[in-house]
């Protein structure tokens, strides 16, 4: 069925109280780190202080003679995973590489790599223990720059590393992993075409997803190897897979449970604790609770690249790119895969572009391995592109969002990856920033408005969902989606909308891998449309269902019946005029009409639409001090239809906020030892209450056809144009261009001071 | 955090007695908001931890002749809440203000802010420029101390072993005297500052500046009395003139380092235009105060 | 080393506890009262996940020991809620949708409970500072805002409308 008339909803599209909400504003709800087992022991872990080092010898004599430690482990206990076992079902990771990133083996890769761990009766003792736990290095030359990481003569962090993508194929290993490529028309060609020609260079440092929940598990391994996982991640099934692969067991063995997450923004799409959790509970008999500190998550879980980015742009005087050429450098940290590829393809994407070429390199450098966050790849190039437009606009003197109008990707436009748009709201959100009020606001003296549009793919996947109608009519929904930003409510919504009930009759639960079926991790902005799909599939199934029971107690057939506001109806006077029948009604004669009334439902979602958006900021900058405040913000998205409007804006306002940090303040610190300066959210400064005016959101509703209710991911979109958007806006205020993240106020300074090339307009 | 002792003593004796006769390092406890964060991350070890908080006079705020006394372990948000001390000393009052979160202020106080020793402490400026005393008990007894005679270096101080500062004394603010501190940092909370600069100074009708200090926080080892930005202000009304020499005067006493919070070109700028910016509120404060 | 005894009120309760002089009050609260509403999100102060009220006074509980408490009457999340009659700022968030993950939570219901015991009427930009100490990286702070605004308006008798429906 499709629900695609948005007039006809009667709940979908409105803001109830979420029905996890309670729990969570009394501090009930249970994160990773709160809960707790008979005989649980505290494990915690021991790090590299070194970015590059041989691991010479590790000795536990004095840490296991401390009364109170029950268990060490080391990389003896952890057997390697063969290459033909690197990957697990679909999931992307490669567990080889993850299985060393968690334990490390005759190296260490980076400042905080694990090489020890140990569990005893309490966390002072288990501290204690880690300093007894004697280990011995050779310091060798470490590498951290991603273009010194590419030269031919630097450290080298695997020697079995040959760059793919390359012909001839390489003889020498290197810390180029891989180079990609993507290509549309001619673009030299293109760039003889054009009036004018750009080429700019621009460079982000690594930032982290910085969530405010540390990592925490809690594990348990029973004498006969049945195993309970209660942890916090963004996805059970990826927890349970990736700990059965890189410890050995079967993936029936271990029953993974979702604690309540506290943000993840893909940063939870891996596992850095389960596993050694894991070895110490099976060594020791007992359950093993690891919690990381603040410290920790930011030393030895992976932030995203630093990168560089050029870019050359052609163009016609009357606006027309005639040609784009961007070359990208991403820093994948200890281990390959950055997320250069989706850099190279989201930042252009946002265009019709008739000739184009991005190349992408995925280089290894001595920090930890970079994980997953919010539109992985894709802010970065988008910096690089969106600042390149905004400075070809003002070469050209045209309105940098006339241009982007000119250029932007319309239905049928074919993207330099391949695919060709369909449904898509791209110039809808450029419409709504030249009608919105925003764009009329006057600026004042060393104010300035700049403007930057994004795109991510969004993702489909495995989902399993089920649908049980209990004997009062009350429905319980269990779906297998972390919930990390409301979605639950979502969920609830659309299977109340299907059923014809009331909200609060539903219950969504995210189940346990032993309670659903598998179900592919929260990312990907994938939850409400693939765990949606998958929830509404089941609900219309247990309508269905319901029919047949209707028939039964009427003896009709169950064609005749009819489903409508929550009940089952005789399908016109020819069926018999009998009386509706609710849920309660029919789920009450269940054992007698087939016996329980449940619908499952498993599926691999297809059709996921891309998101498009167009941000408007808003600066004043303080030419005395470098400081820049944003004075006002404006995010136009297109999201398909939103379910939970509530929660929309919430995903809008989420990643603009990280997209700020990201552009103004935020940046790994490393000294010249390759050691992280500044882990703690002291001097790893992510945007404070005070730093943020209220954020607008006007969402667009193209709705995606693919999903019964025209769902499109939202949750990504919205960190791909800020930090553009602010440098855009800097770029107005000031004439500065700053090309290089984050643009502090020391380097802000710097540039006003330095006169730095003054825009074409001035 | 490694294991320690915990002991609250109720007199000043007691208290010298603990920190004195402790065979292992002994830290002082106030407000704990740098003690506990150092201890966890290994930069301190100490055995024996003595909480200032039951000791008497040390949690305050009262006026003694001429003076106004703070007790040392005094919180943030008493001396905020301090309607006396806030007219007397807004200077001092926003310095305090600034450290740190209102978690933090719960608990945060001048003596602490002061004897970590760190050159960034906000506090420390706007309470030197006002030419304040340390009280510190000791083995040897009491002794009264310029503010500015206590931090020697970076986590250094020149209290020997077994002291600790009790309270601060400030002399009441003269007509037409009054004071402001600003800081530099690159949000709008939660950073420890770049550059601190207060200026505390004395106005006579016309509005000329009878006597001033400048205090600069952040730019050098320990914080920074700047006389040549004094002397370019006393004689003088706070016009352009005056104001360039300020900034001047303030950017040639700067001594600081390039770090994860900012270079020292940035430093030296800065401190001159806050020292400005400072040196305005300052006066049109004192002019107010008639 | 032997476990020095704390005797305390918290959430009107008297209530005792077992603990090492190095637990902050937070590891106490968290592991030996079981109270895990409030949050570790930093351990040093800067995050705000593990805001209580001490004797009226906003602090981080990971910045004092548990052993500092003695004598003290401290309120945490758990006890904001009147048995199940939610706080107006608990009804604003929901309403609001003032949390997505809502891990920082239940340290920004404590801290803005305390800004409204204080302040019947804060500004958003006092409402802002007020609150600089408590991180949140899911929602903006935008919906946060918006809520404490409202419940304060609850709390001095007025009716703003709810978005939620």
């Amino acid at each position: 069925m499709s629900y695609l008339d948005k007039s006809a909803l009667r709940l979908v599209g409105t803001r109830p109280i979420r029905p996890d909400g309670v729990d969570k504003v009394t501090g009930r709800a249970n994160f990773g780190a709160d809960m707790t087992m008979p005989g649980m022991l505290w494990g915690k872990i021991k790090r590299s202080p070194h970015a590059h080092a041989r691991i010479v010898s590790i000795n536990f004599d004095k840490a296991l003679a401390l009364p109170g430690v029950k268990a060490v482990v080391s990389r003896a206990d952890f057997t390697d995973v063969p290459p033909e076992k690197a990957h697990i079902g679909a999931a992307p990771h490669n567990l080889r590489d993850l299985s060393l990133n968690c334990m490390a083996k005759g190296k260490v890769l980076y400042e905080g790599h694990a090489v020890a761990a140990v569990a005893a009766t309490s966390p002072s003792i288990a501290e204690q223990a880690l300093d007894l736990i004697e280990v011995a290095y050779e310091v060798l030359p470490h590498v951290m720059d991603v273009e010194a990481a590419m030269a031919p003569d630097a450290p080298l962090l695997h020697d079995t590393v040959f760059t793919a993508g390359v012909e001839p194929k390489p003889t020498k290993p290197s810390n180029v992993t891989k180079m990609v490529r993507f290509a549309k028309g001619d673009v030299e060609a293109g760039f003889k075409a054009a009036d004018i020609v750009i080429e700019r260079r621009y460079t982000t440092k690594p930032v982290h997803q910085a969530y405010i929940e540390p990592h925490a598990c809690l594990v348990s391994v029973a004498a006969d190897g049945q195993c309970t996982i209660f942890s916090s991640s963004q996805g059970q099934f990826m927890v349970r897979a990736y700990t059965s692969r890189i410890c050995g067991a079967d993936i029936a063995s271990i029953r993974a449970i979702p604690a309540e997450i506290g943000g993840g923004f893909g940063g939870k799409t891996i596992i850095y604790l389960e596993p050694v959790a894991y070895m110490l509970s099976k060594k020791s008999g007992r359950p093993v609770k690891i919690v990381m500190s603040r410290e920790e998550v930011f030393r030895a879980t992976g932030p995203t690249s630093g990168a560089v980015v050029e870019v050359k742009l052609g163009a016609k005087k009357d606006g027309h790119i005639t040609a784009a050429r961007t070359v990208l450098k991403y820093q994948a940290g200890a281990f390959p895969g950055s997320p250069v590829q989706q850099g190279c393809i989201c930042s252009l994407a946002v265009y019709d572009l008739p000739n184009a070429e991005t190349i992408g390199y995925d280089v290894l450098c001595n920090r930890a391995k970079v994980a997953a966050y919010r539109a992985p790849g894709a802010p970065i190039g988008s910096f690089a592109v969106e600042s390149c437009v905004d400075e070809l606009a003002r070469e050209l003197r045209i309105d940098p969002l006339k241009l982007r109008e000119i250029n932007g990707a319309n239905e049928g436009t074919k993207a330099v990856h391949g695919p060709t748009w369909v449904n898509i709201g791209y110039q809808k959100t450029i419409d709504a920033a030249k009608a919105s009020e925003h764009l009329k606001t006057p600026l004042g003296p060393n104010q300035g408005r700049g403007i930057a549009s994004g795109y991510w793919h969004n993702a489909g996947g495995e989902s399993s969902a089920a649908c049980h109608v209990n004997e009062d009519g009350t429905v319980t929904v269990t779906e297998g989606h972390p919930d990390i930003g409301g979605s639950r409510a979502s969920m609830a919504l659309m299977v109340a909308e299907v059923l014809g009930v009331p909200f609060e009759s539903v219950r969504p639960v995210v189940g346990d891998t032993t309670a659903i079926g598998f179900s592919a991790s929260t990312g990907g902005s994938r939850v409400t449309f693939a765990g949606g799909m998958a929830v509404t599939q089941a609900a219309e199934k247990a309508v269905a269902e319901l029919k047949k029971r209707a028939a039964v107690i009427w003896d009709i057939s169950p064609e005749a019946v009819e489903w409508k506001d929550g009940k089952a109806y005789p399908a016109g006077p020819n069926a018999g005029s009998f009386e509706p029948l609710s849920l309660a009604e029919i789920a009450g004669k269940a054992a007698r009409t087939g016996g329980p009334i449940s619908a499952e439902v498993q599926i691999n979602a297809q059709g996921q639409g891309p998101g498009f958006t167009t941000h408007i900021c808003d600066v004043e900058v303080d030419r005395e001090t470098g400081s820049v405040k944003i004075l006002r913000y404006t995010a136009i998205q297109d999201v398909g239809r939103a379910i939970h409007p509530s929660y929309v804006e919430g995903q809008m306002q989420g990643g603009v906020a990280q997209g700020i940090g990201w552009a103004l303040n935020e940046e790994y610190v490393y000294d010249k030892d390759g050691r992280l300066e500044n882990p703690g959210f002291l001097d790893y400064r992510v945007p404070v209450a005070s730093d943020m005016p209220m954020i607008d959101t006007i969402m667009i509703e193209v709705p995606n056809p693919r999903h019964p209710f025209g769902a499109r991911g939202v949750g990504e979109v919205p960190i791909v144009p800020p930090m553009a958007a602010v440098a855009n806006a800097i770029a107005d205020a000031t004439g500065i261009r700053m090309r290089d993240l984050p643009m502090s106020p020391p380097r802000l300074l710097a540039a006003l001071d330095a006169e730095q090339p003054r825009l074409a307009a001035e | 955090m490694p294991r320690v002792s915990y002991t609250a003593p109720t007199t000043i004796d007691d208290a010298v007695k603990a920190l004195a006769a402790s065979a292992g390092l002994a830290k002082v406890l106030s407000g704990g908001t740098d003690l506990l964060v150092q201890m966890k991350s290994g930069r301190t070890r100490p055995e024996l931890i003595v909480d200032m908080k039951k000791l008497p006079g040390l949690v305050g705020i009262r006026e003694e002749g001429d003076q106004i006394v703070i007790g040392g372990a005094t919180p943030g948000v008493m001396i905020s809440a301090d309607e006396m001390l806030t007219r007397a000393y807004p200077g001092i009052v926003e310095g305090v203000d600034l450290i740190g979160s209102t978690q933090i202020q719960g608990r945060a106080s001048i003596a602490g802010n002061l004897c970590n020793g760190s050159p960034a402490a906000d506090s420390v400026p706007p309470v030197i420029a006002a030419r304040a005393t340390a009280v510190v008990a000791g083995p040897n007894g009491r002794r009264e101390v310029p503010v500015e005679s206590i931090v020697t270096g970076p986590g250094q101080t020149s209290l020997q072993k077994g002291e600790f500062v009790v309270e601060f004394r400030v002399p009441k603010p003269k007509p037409r005297q009054s004071d402001a501190y600003l800081r530099f940092i690159p949000r709008t909370e939660m950073d420890i500052a770049v550059v601190g600069c207060a200026v505390n100074v004395t106005l006579d009708a016309s509005g000329t500046c009878t006597d001033a200090r400048v205090v600069l926080g952040a730019v050098a080892p320990t914080q920074v009395i700047v006389g040549e930005a004094a002397q370019a202000l006393i004689g003088h009304k706070l016009d352009e003139d005056t104001l360039k020499r300020l900034d001047a005067a303030a950017r040639a006493a700067c001594r600081p380092i390039t770090d994860k919070r900012g270079t020292i070109e940035y430093r030296i700028k800065v401190a001159g235009v806050l020292a400005r910016r400072a040196a305005a509120i300052a006066f049109e404060r004192a002019a107010a105060r008639a | 080393m032997s476990k020095q005894h704390v005797s305390t009120v918290i959430n009107g309760e008297p209530m005792e506890f077992l603990c090492e002089a190095q637990q902050t009050l937070l590891d106490c609260l968290r592991d030996e009262l079981h109270l895990t509403g409030s949050k570790e999100g930093c351990g040093s102060g800067d995050c705000g996940a593990c805001s209580v009220i001490l004797d009226g006074k906003l602090v981080c509980s990971c910045l004092m020991l548990g052993v500092e408490a003695e004598g003290h009457t401290i309120t945490t999340v758990e006890g904001i809620a009147e048995g199940d009659k939610l706080h107006p700022v608990q009804q604003k968030f929901l309403e609001h949708a003032a949390l997505q993950c809502g891990f920082c939570t239940p340290g920004f219901i404590v801290a803005a409970k305390a800004l409204l015991d204080e302040n019947k009427n804060p500004t958003e930009e006092e409402t802002r500072y007020w609150l600089a100490g408590n991180l949140c990286r899911c929602t903006g702070y935008d919906k946060i805002v918006r809520a404490v605004l409202d419940a304060a308006a609850v709390m001095r008798g007025e009716n703003p409308p709810s978005p939620a429906t």
